[in-house]
Formats: structure tokens, C-alpha cells, sequence
């Protein structure tokens, strides 16, 4: 699904040079649920941002789907994360003039879906996450637990090869963020691949492998207790 | 580009911002609407002043007499100038400048003219048949005076429409016989005037009839022509060999300027023609000032939209979005406010144009504006509007998707 040879970035700002990743190999196969971790400037978000082809990396290859991502533009960019990725973020990055609904549709927006069947596929998607009499909501009128479902559903509109989650919980109380988690797994039972980028153990313990980063090289990687137990 | 689903997201975007939409609005709308009242004014202010001009051929040079203030080849100052026929066919004869030619003798003594039992008093001019171009005659019935009437010293008289009225009512006046100052004429033409009503109430009869019946004479008093597509330099060129000629035969210096008086309205009609110049000039500048403004206030505001959108932009770019996706609808928000802002400025502006046109104010008259200036200056601002936000837009096109999300 997911394969990274050697992958290296580094910032400039100002006279600093900042070496953020400093040769990351990773494999990531079909269905897999991984967290990586890592205290903040380990180098987590960068190494996401990469796999979500929001960020260009300086040397190494990507390969997502078999395809190798590099030096895309930013046409073919946006299209590959149409088709493959599904976005979670901390701060669920919903439009907040746009209905529950209409969020939830907006991926489809962007491949032409006929509107009618956008909003059929939107309260269905909706109502997998248990909001669909939360259809018409603004954000704003939902909890942040809410609101992130909504987010989930909205990445997970356009069936998508992969999840790719940045903090989902991050804004979260404990309970919701189990939540939340429930839903991941959930939607990793269905098939889908689910990476999520997470400082909190008990969060990361709930997935089924986790990569550690250090300092822009993976420190550890390994499965967790409970995909251990599911054997 | 027309689909129904970018169209809901402009429509939901503008209602999203009433206050940022108004404020571009109201710019293009203004912009608009003071080009087009400007341009109207202007063009109002032009068609009054040359109302004012309409009655006289505005290319005519006009020659009266005078009397030599100078001595001249040992003739004493003092001396009247008087005109005569020989004057008239020399200018005929002489001249290829001179278009429409016509002396004047003014009638003395009892002018009365009567029909039936009527007796009104008008003014009588005896002139050549040139004369109809150099007062703007126009013909309602008949004929005008002509050649045939000069050489064979008839009797006839063309009559102005009040004349008509007043000494015919509804009666046809062709054919009819009027006497002025016990003179009998036959009435062969009836005329209207530009003039107003005043120039409507003379009678024209040939100038040679006059000379002959009422005075023996071979005087002219006054001598007009027309100088044709001259330029006013041409005309210049002809004015001073007119007055060396007259100089010539009447024996003045040529430097007399009371011997004899020229007189053009090309130079006063050139120089309201530079004033209109540089009025027009000057509603340009400050209309496209306007234009400008409203340019300015649009890319401002395209700023702003784009810079408040980032966030928006980078969430849309994550879900799939394309560069020209964003870019299109930036723009295409940017085409609908101000197309329809400008389209209000242009019917706001022409409204305020129809409902002064109804105003007669002296030297403003009937403003009018080519709608397709109006037309070209939305479609420009439009454009320009578009152009100006199509930078930033680009850029935000071109933002990384997490950077954007992290503003």
C-alpha cells in the first residue's frame, strides 16, 4: 500500500537549515493500523503531510498504491488524494459555513458526483458515523466529538485506499477520543487502511502497530499488545 | 465553467459576506455610474452650447461697412464704405472659397404688409438666394428665392411661418398676393427657422427687386458667405484676401479695421470646440479616475478574500481540489459581483441621464451617453477586477494545503 525508501526533508528558515527527516524507510501494507509517534519535532507531522501528498520531500521515493509520488503537479497532486486519501485532522478542518451534509459531500464536489447523489452519499455516510439526524447541523451547533465524526465521514466518502489522521483526538476528552477511536477501528475492520499520528499511548495502543520516530529516523517499530492478543 | 454546483458556492459565498460583498459592489456601482453621468453631462453641456449656435451657418463670414479711420493714397479718413452689386459678383467671381454667397439691402420707410383686409407689420430682408444657407432655412411649401427672381427683377416674396399664420390662418398662401409697402408680391414659398420665433416672422424678397422698386439703387448693405469644409485656417487665408480685395476697390489701407468689419463664427465655434475638447478631456480623465478607483477597490477586496479564504483554500485543496478549481472560483466570484454591480452603475447611471434630459437649462441640453461606452467600461472593470484578483488567487492556488490549514 505504502512504501518509503530512504525519504529525507529538511526546512530553511532563515539561516537555520532544519533536517526534519533524515532517511525514513517504511512499509505499510493493505488494511494495516498504524500509529506513529513521537515527541513534537520528531518529525511525525512532516513524515504525515508527505504521505498525504500535501508536502513535497526532498529525496527517497514514495510509492502509494504502487505509483510512485514524486514531482507531481499539483493537478495530478489533488487527484491522487482525491481518489486515495481520506483526511483526519486535530482540528477537523470542517467549512464552517457549510452544513454537516454539505461537508461531508464536499470530496465529491471535487469528482464531478451529481448533487442529488451527493447528498444521498453524504447523510449515508453520515449515519454510519451515528449523526445522520445532524444532516442540516452547522458545525458550530456540533461538539467537538461530533465534529470529528463528521470529519471521519468525510474522509471516508470517497472510499479511500487510506486514512491518514493527523492528532484526531488531540482536542478531544478521553471519552470522546475512544470514541473516535472505536470508529477508526471500525473503519479498519472494514478494510481500510488507517495511519494516525498520536502523542498519547492509550490512543496509539488501540491501533495495531506502532512506529516511533526520534529525531527524524524511526527509533522503533513494532505491533501493539492488542493486535499481539488478536492473533 | 457554468454548472449549477459552482454556482451555488458563489451564490452561498456572497451570502456568506454580505458586508465584503457590498463594499465591492458599491465600488464597481459607483465607478460606473459617475462615468456614465460624467460622460452624459458632458455630452449635454456640448449639445447646449451648440443649440445656442444652431441658428447661423456656424462657417459664414459676415462683411459689413464701416468708415476709414485711416488716411489712405491721399484720400483723408472719415470716409464711408459703401457695398454694391459689383462687390457681390466680385466675391462670386473671384473666390473659390466662397460657397453660399448673398448680399443684403434693408428696405426704409413703410414695410407694412398687407393681405385682404389685413395690415401687420414684419420684417423684410431683400436678399440673393445664398441666403437661405447662411440662416438655416428650411422650406415648408414652395420655393426659395432664385436666380431667375434676381436677373428678371420679379416680384415675389417667401414668408415666414408666424407670417403665414397671421396674415393667411389656414388659408394656403401659395400663389397669393401680398403687398409690402404698396407693393405687390406674389408668394412663392412659406419656411421655418432654427432661429426661434422672431426669424420666423420675415419676408424674404430678391435683393435686386428691392434695389430697383424702392430705391433705384445698386447697394448692397451687407455681404455673407459660407465658407463650405474650409479649415479654420483656410478661412483665415480667405478672410484676409477678402479684405485685400475690398481694400483693393474701395481704396483703404488694408490694415483698416474699421473700413470695413469681417466677422466669422468659426473662430468662437473653434474655440468652444477646444473648450468641449478639453471638457471631454477632462470627463475622461476623471471617469477613468473613477474606473481606476473601483479597479482598486476590487483588488483590494480580492485581497482580502483570498487572505481570509487560506484556510479554506488548504481544506478544499486536501479534499481533491485543483488549482484551477480554487482559482475559478475565486474569479468567478470576483465576475459575478462585479458584472452585476456594474450592470445596477450602468441602469442607475442612464436612469439619472434620462431624468435630466428632460431639463432646458441654457448651454445643457439633452445629455445622452453611448450606452456601449458604459458597456466597455464593466466589461474593462470586470476584467480588471478579475485580473487583480487572479494574482493572489494563484498564489492560494499554489499554497501548500497544511500551511493554509495552519493559518
Amino acid at each position: 500500500m505504502i512504501r518509503l525508501n530512504n525519504i529525507k526533508k529538511s526546512y530553511q528558515t532563515g539561516y537555520n537549515h532544519l533536517e526534519v527527516l533524515k532517511g525514513i524507510d517504511l512499509s505499510i501494507q493493505d488494511g494495516d493500523f498504524v500509529s506513529i509517534m513521537g515527541s513534537s519535532g520528531s518529525g511525525k507531522s512532516t513524515l504525515l503531510n508527505i504521505l498525504g501528498i500535501l508536502d513535497e520531500y526532498d529525496s527517497g521515493d514514495y510509492y502509494l498504491n504502487d505509483v510512485l509520488i514524486k514531482d507531481l503537479t499539483q493537478t495530478d497532486a489533488a487527484r491522487y488524494r482525491n481518489q486515495f486519501i481520506g483526511f483526519v485532522f486535530q482540528s477537523f478542518n470542517l467549512l464552517p459555513f457549510k452544513s454537516a451534509w454539505e461537508n461531508v459531500a464536499l470530496p465529491l464536489y471535487y469528482q464531478k458526483v451529481d448533487r442529488q447523489l451527493r447528498k444521498e452519499m453524504a447523510i449515508e455516510y453520515l449515519a454510519n458515523v451515528g449523526l445522520a439526524d445532524w444532516a442540516d447541523h452547522l458545525p458550530t451547533q456540533l461538539s467537538g466529538g461530533q465534529q470529528q465524526r463528521v470529519a471521519i465521514a468525510r474522509s471516508l466518502i470517497t472510499k479511500p485506499k487510506i486514512i491518514l489522521a493527523d492528532e484526531p483526538t488531540g482536542a478531544l476528552d478521553s471519552k470522546t477520543s475512544h470514541e473516535v477511536m472505536e470508529l477508526f477501528q471500525k473503519v479498519n475492520q472494514e478494510g481500510i487502511t488507517v495511519l494516525i499520528v498520536t502523542h498519547e499511548n492509550d490512543i496509539a495502543a488501540m491501533t495495531k502497530r506502532i512506529i516511533r520516530l526520534r529525531d527524524g529516523i524511526i527509533e522503533s517499530e513494532g505491533l501493539t499488545a492488542s493486535a499481539v492478543a488478536s492473533r | 465553467m457554468i454548472d449549477f454546483d459552482k454556482w451555488q458556492e458563489i451564490l452561498s459565498s456572497i451570502r456568506r459576506h454580505p458586508m465584503r460583498t457590498a463594499l465591492t459592489a458599491l465600488g464597481v456601482f459607483w465607478g460606473i455610474f459617475m462615468l456614465i453621468i460624467l460622460l452624459g453631462a458632458g455630452k449635454g453641456l456640448q449639445n447646449g452650447v451648440e443649440y445656442e449656435f444652431r441658428d447661423d451657418a456656424i462657417n459664414s463670414i459676415w462683411i459689413r461697412r464701416g468708415v476709414t479711420s485711416i488716411p489712405y493714397n491721399g484720400l483723408p479718413k472719415g470716409r464711408s464704405i459703401s457695398f454694391s452689386n459689383e462687390d457681390y459678383n466680385m466675391l462670386a467671381e473671384s473666390f473659390d472659397g466662397v460657397e453660399h454667397l448673398t448680399g443684403r439691402y434693408y428696405l426704409s420707410g413703410d414695410q407694412t404688409a398687407s393681405y385682404g383686409d389685413k395690415q401687420l407689420s414684419f420684417n423684410t430682408r431683400s436678399v440673393h438666394p445664398g441666403h437661405q444657407y447662411l440662416e438655416n432655412t428650411i422650406m415648408m411649401s414652395g420655393r426659395y428665392i432664385n436666380d431667375t427672381d434676381i436677373e428678371e427683377f420679379r416680384k415675389v416674396a417667401v414668408i415666414g411661418k408666424i407670417v403665414q399664420q397671421d396674415l393667411f390662418g389656414e388659408e394656403d398662401p401659395l400663389g397669393k398676393e401680398i403687398a409690402i409697402g404698396g407693393i405687390v408680391y406674389k408668394v412663392v414659398g412659406t419656411y421655418r427657422d432654427t432661429g426661434g420665433e422672431n426669424e420666423m416672422r420675415t419676408i424674404y424678397i430678391p435683393i435686386s427687386t428691392a434695389q430697383r422698386v424702392y430705391a433705384g439703387t445698386n447697394e448692397v448693405h451687407q455681404i455673407m458667405f459660407t465658407t463650405g469644409d474650409l479649415s479654420i485656417e483656410e478661412v483665415k487665408q480667405l478672410e484676409h484676401e477678402v479684405r485685400a480685395a475690398f481694400a483693393r476697390r474701395h481704396e483703404f489701407d488694408v490694415e483698416d479695421r474699421r473700413a470695413i468689419y469681417l466677422s466669422s463664427a468659426i473662430e468662437e465655434f473653434q474655440r468652444f470646440n477646444q473648450l468641449f475638447a478639453s471638457i471631454r478631456g477632462f470627463v475622461w480623465f476623471v471617469g477613468i479616475g473613477s474606473i481606476f478607483a473601483g479597479i482598486i477597490g476590487v483588488s483590494n477586496i480580492m485581497l482580502i478574500v483570498v487572505k481570509d479564504r487560506t484556510r479554506e483554500i488548504g481544506i478544499r485543496k486536501a479534499l481533491g481540489a485543483t488549482p484551477y478549481s480554487i482559482v475559478s472560483m475565486i474569479l468567478q466570484e470576483a465576475i459575478v459581483i462585479t458584472a452585476v454591480a456594474g450592470y445596477f452603475g450602468l441602469l442607475a447611471g442612464v436612469g439619472v441621464i434620462s431624468l435630466l434630459s428632460s431639463m432646458e437649462v441654457d448651454f445643457f441640453r439633452n445629455p445622452r451617453v453611448d450606452i456601449w461606452v458604459g458597456v466597455v467600461a464593466t466589461i474593462v472593470l470586470v476584467i480588471a477586477g478579475a485580473l487583480a484578483g487572479l494574482m493572489p488567487a494563484m498564489k492560494a492556488a499554489r499554497i501548500h494545503p497544511i500551511e493554509a490549514m495552519r493559518t
